[in-house]
């Protein structure tokens, strides 16, 4: 009968377990329970409580307890549970915006500090995430090492002995076979050993188990995490992450000082950096000039010149998104770019105290962005130009200065004046992206406060001869990550081995199978019994018996039994 | 050869014709279980099962002479579903027409953004419900909530997360798009197919715990295949997506390391993606756990595909990482 199941209502299945005691599964009859327990014994749920006395009887049951099943599975539910507020709160050193946290610490100054003190806001660094993931590593570990002894038992041992009532089992065949009983059991036992089974062939019956390479699938998984984390912590103790805006013509030198922001792990070694440097000779960007996606990104490119060792040969190099550049172990990744307008300013007494590029830093998708210019050279007094960088301007009554298309199409540069003390002279370290006004006095225009926007070439006078700004021209930056992880190599084979290990342990199913064959009733040939235990939770390979049972001498066709999961009968 | 835009436009409209018989397809798989009678033993005949009474008895307080009826119910339900499957694989072959013209149209995988990955996810799902249906595993119950989903996505995707045709940002400009992703939308495929398999199985179960306190199952979970079936099918489909959900994280870890720097950060998509197989291996752990097997390892797996859902949507839609790049 080969109609789909699907047309069945309720199909085979409900037949079969219909027929059998009432039970949570299929596993809970007594002699499933037996063959489970034989088979994975450490997959207990909760070991009985001591019953002897002393501290050894407690320590062994707090050991069981922690590399039970149920404790892994409580331990992963807490794991899970416990990595949410990290992807819901801001966090300190992986956030995609680093001001977050102190941003909302200062919206909610009540609830804000605790959090901060549990930990909420470096989750994955927390002590109470770290005692998750490390008590669950001891208890899979506690769980699989004493597996891998009886894998290595088992796979030197025998198929074990068929149970008495082979009829109780999940897919179980009887047949009658015109044929001699040795004729039968060495014609079973060769089927078998075909299709590799390890097979034991007794007076009347055969033995054959599979599917020992399930066991090791599942051992190499659970270890490859462990590898895994290892090599995490490799990375973590002796790698690094930085960060560096580099403006076009500008160059870096791969040490320490010349980072904008430098994440060293607790054993790095932050003077031993490999001695690279690049300068950027140019940065190009191609966005989206029509449609409804006008001004999406398409295309960023750095064309870089590296000495991979101080005085080495130059080269020439280009770093776009997905492609860095590597050089030994450290990679350099093109993560953003923005405007740096150049200008140049004279003082008070004419003469030209500043003149470059300043990084203004993008505020939204068309590049709208922010920055100040300090000038402490300025002389009588020190110059400070706060305001906008506008690649393609409008000034919207409503919304303030925004671009509105992120390549240079009408760049101007909006800024309003300080004067004063800019604050750099107590070396008190202070943002470059931020004027410190506490000794500054904004620069007037009559009643309103002084305020210019220049196209490129154009310039602006302050009142009373304070000085003059020229916007000279548009310079591109990129930003770059930086980034060395020592774990790396360690942590990808682990992953490799992990999926390959999973593939294997959930793909391959191990079973036994047992062949037992008695005279038959009235003479004339033999009754030949098949049947065949899953040892994973997974339905029996289909037709296996069948084909096992047609394979015999003098076999008719078929044979009948219990067989709630073969679809083919 | 058809211009890009010609491409495109054909996309939509092959998009629309799926929902549309998509929808049919539902509504008849919908008709059929609200036609079929309870299942009966599948190895006794089943006129004359029913007129015995033997086993129908317990379960259908219907009296025996009215036992021909629900076996003409019955043949009218399989004729039904059959016509949902057929309208089923139709709707498939429009809806796969139109992810690929739609590739075709951008001159790339058809999954660079949130509309893209949609129409490809709920064709991944459709595609592992009739390879299931292919393989006579028991799925039917499972159709009408696999292709209400398949259906409301896609809905979705064309009202909401539109977005013509067009070129990536240059973050997505990787070949590790299309092993990443594809391994992501076959992983969710599955990953419905086993849900849906799990949601009946905990909605079968508790019919059949009232039936043990003397409560005979009368309406929708009393139809539904045996609780044993839908267990196993659902662990069949989570076994075979959990791998594909490990290699479509660890693929995209390569990726991060190519593209940031790092291949593990905790940016929220990669926290959801870590979380859904924490559940997961949580699901399959509880399976061989005395206690949990079943009804609490069911619902280990409905949460799994729940945060697969939410890193799908809420990390999309409300929080900010470097996974938002593609709009919406």
């Amino acid at each position: 009968m080969t109609e789909p199941i699907g047309a069945l209502p309720g199909n085979a299945v409900a037949g079969a377990a219909a027929s059998r005691p009432a039970g949570d599964t299929l596993e809970d009859t007594a002699l499933s329970h037996r063959l489970e327990e034989a088979a994975r014994p450490g997959v207990m749920a909760v070991p009985p409580r001591p019953t002897g006395q002393g501290l050894a009887a407690w320590a062994r049951w707090a050991w069981r307890t922690l590399t039970s099943m149920r404790t892994a599975v409580l331990l992963l539910l807490a794991l899970a549970l416990a990595a949410v507020p990290g992807s819901l709160l801001p966090q300190r050193g992986v956030a995609f915006d680093p001001g977050a946290v102190t941003r909302f610490l200062a919206d909610n100054p009540v609830v804000g500090p605790w959090l901060d003190r549990l930990g909420f806001f470096e989750v994955y660094s927390s002590p109470w995430f770290a005692a998750i993931y490390l008590l669950l590593m001891v208890s899979m570990t506690g769980c699989v090492l004493p597996r891998a002894a009886r894998l290595w038992q088992s796979a030197r041992a025998e198929p074990p002995r068929a149970p008495t009532n082979l009829a109780r089992l999940d897919d179980h065949r009887r047949a009658t076979v015109a044929a001699e009983r040795a004729q039968i059991l060495q014609a079973a036992a060769s089927h078998l050993r075909a299709r590799r089974f390890r097979v034991v062939v007794e007076d009347d019956s055969v033995r054959a188990e599979k599917g020992y390479l399930r066991e090791a699938g599942n051992l190499v998984f659970h270890l490859s995490l462990l590898v895994l984390l290892f090599g995490v912590a490799i990375g973590s103790l002796f790698g690094f992450e930085g960060r560096v805006i580099v403006v076009e013509g500008a160059s870096f030198t791969n040490t320490r000082l010349q980072y904008d922001e430098f994440t060293p792990g607790p054993l790095t070694d932050a003077e031993g950096l490999s001695p690279f440097s690049v300068t950027l000779d140019d940065f190009t960007a191609r966005f989206e000039t029509a449609g409804p996606q006008r001004g999406s990104a398409r295309d960023f490119q750095a064309d870089l010149t590296v000495l991979r060792t101080p005085g080495g040969a130059a080269e020439k190099v280009t770093v776009e998104v997905n492609h860095p550049l590597q050089v030994e172990g450290t990679k350099m990744f093109l993560t953003g770019h923005g405007y740096a307008p150049v200008v140049s300013v004279t003082d008070g007494r004419g003469q030209t105290v500043f003149s470059g590029p300043v990084v203004f830093v993008p505020f939204d998708g068309n590049l709208s962005s922010e920055g100040v210019i300090k000038v402490p050279d300025g002389q009588p007094t020190q110059l400070g130009f706060e305001g906008f960088f506008l690649p393609t301007a409008s000034v919207d009554p409503a919304a303030g200065p925004r671009s509105l298309y992120p390549d240079l199409v009408d760049p101007q540069l909006l800024l309003t004046a300080y004067t004063g003390d800019l604050g750099l002279g107590d070396g008190a370290p202070q943002s470059v992206f931020r004027l410190d006004k506490t000794n500054l006095s904004q620069v007037m225009d009559g009643d309103e406060p002084f305020a210019r926007a220049l196209r490129p070439g154009e310039s602006m006078t302050l009142p009373d001869g304070q000085g003059t700004l020229t916007f000279e021209s548009v310079s591109r930056f990129a930003n770059f990550q930086i980034a060395h992880d020592p774990g790396k190599e360690l942590s990808l084979v682990a992953a490799v081995a992990l999926l390959l290990g999973l593939t294997v342990s959930l793909a391959v199913r191990r079973r036994r199978v047992w062949v037992r064959v008695t005279a038959a009733a009235g003479g004339g040939g033999a009754t030949v019994e098949a049947a065949s235990y899953a040892l994973t939770r997974r339905e029996p390979v289909p037709g296996e018996l069948s084909s096992l049972l047609a394979a015999l001498p003098g076999a008719e066709p078929g044979g009948s039994g219990t067989s709630p999961h073969d679809r083919e009968d | 050869m058809p211009t890009p835009n010609l491409l495109a436009e054909l996309s939509d409209r092959l998009i629309y014709s799926a929902i549309a018989v998509y929808a049919l397809a539902m509504l008849a798989y919908a008709y059929q279980a609200a036609r079929r009678s309870h299942p009966v033993p599948e190895d006794a005949p089943r006129l004359e099962a029913v007129a015995a009474g033997a086993h129908a008895a317990v379960r259908d307080p219907q009296p025996p002479t009215a036992g021909a009826r629900p076996a003409i119910r019955d043949a009218a339900a399989r004729r039904t579903e059959r016509i949902a499957a057929a309208l089923t694989t139709l709707a498939f072959a429009l809806h796969l027409a139109g992810v690929v013209s739609r590739g075709l149209a951008a001159g790339r995988v058809p999954w660079g953004n949130m509309y893209e990955f949609t129409t490809a996810a709920t064709l991944a799902a459709t595609s592992a419900y009739l390879v299931f249906l292919r393989r006579r595993q028991p799925v039917r119950d499972l159709g009408v909530w696999v292709l209400a989903l398949v259906t409301l996505c896609l809905g979705l995707a064309v009202t909401v997360l539109y977005t013509p045709a067009g070129d990536l940002v240059p973050a997505l400009n990787s070949y590790w798009l299309v092993i990443h992703v594809a391994a992501a939308i076959i992983a969710g495929g599955v990953f419905t197919v086993g849900a849906a398999a799990t949601g009946l199985y905990l909605l079968r179960r508790r019919a059949d715990a009232r039936d043990a306190g003397g409560q005979a199952t009368r309406g929708y979970a009393g139809r539904l295949p045996a609780a044993a079936t839908l267990e196993r099918l659902a662990h069949t489909a989570h076994l075979f997506a959990f791998p594909v959900w490990t290699f479509a994280v660890l693929a995209g870890a390569i990726w991060a390391e190519d593209s940031w720097g790092r291949y593990w950060g905790w940016d929220p998509k990669e926290t959801w993606a870590f979380i859904t197989w924490v559940l997961y291996a949580a699901y399959l752990h509880a399976q061989s756990t005395a206690g949990w097997r079943g009804r609490k390892a069911g619902w280990l797996a409905l949460a799994g595909y729940a945060a697969f859902w939410f890193n799908f949507v809420g990390v999309n839609l409300f929080i900010t990482g470097l996974h938002s790049y593609a709009g919406v």
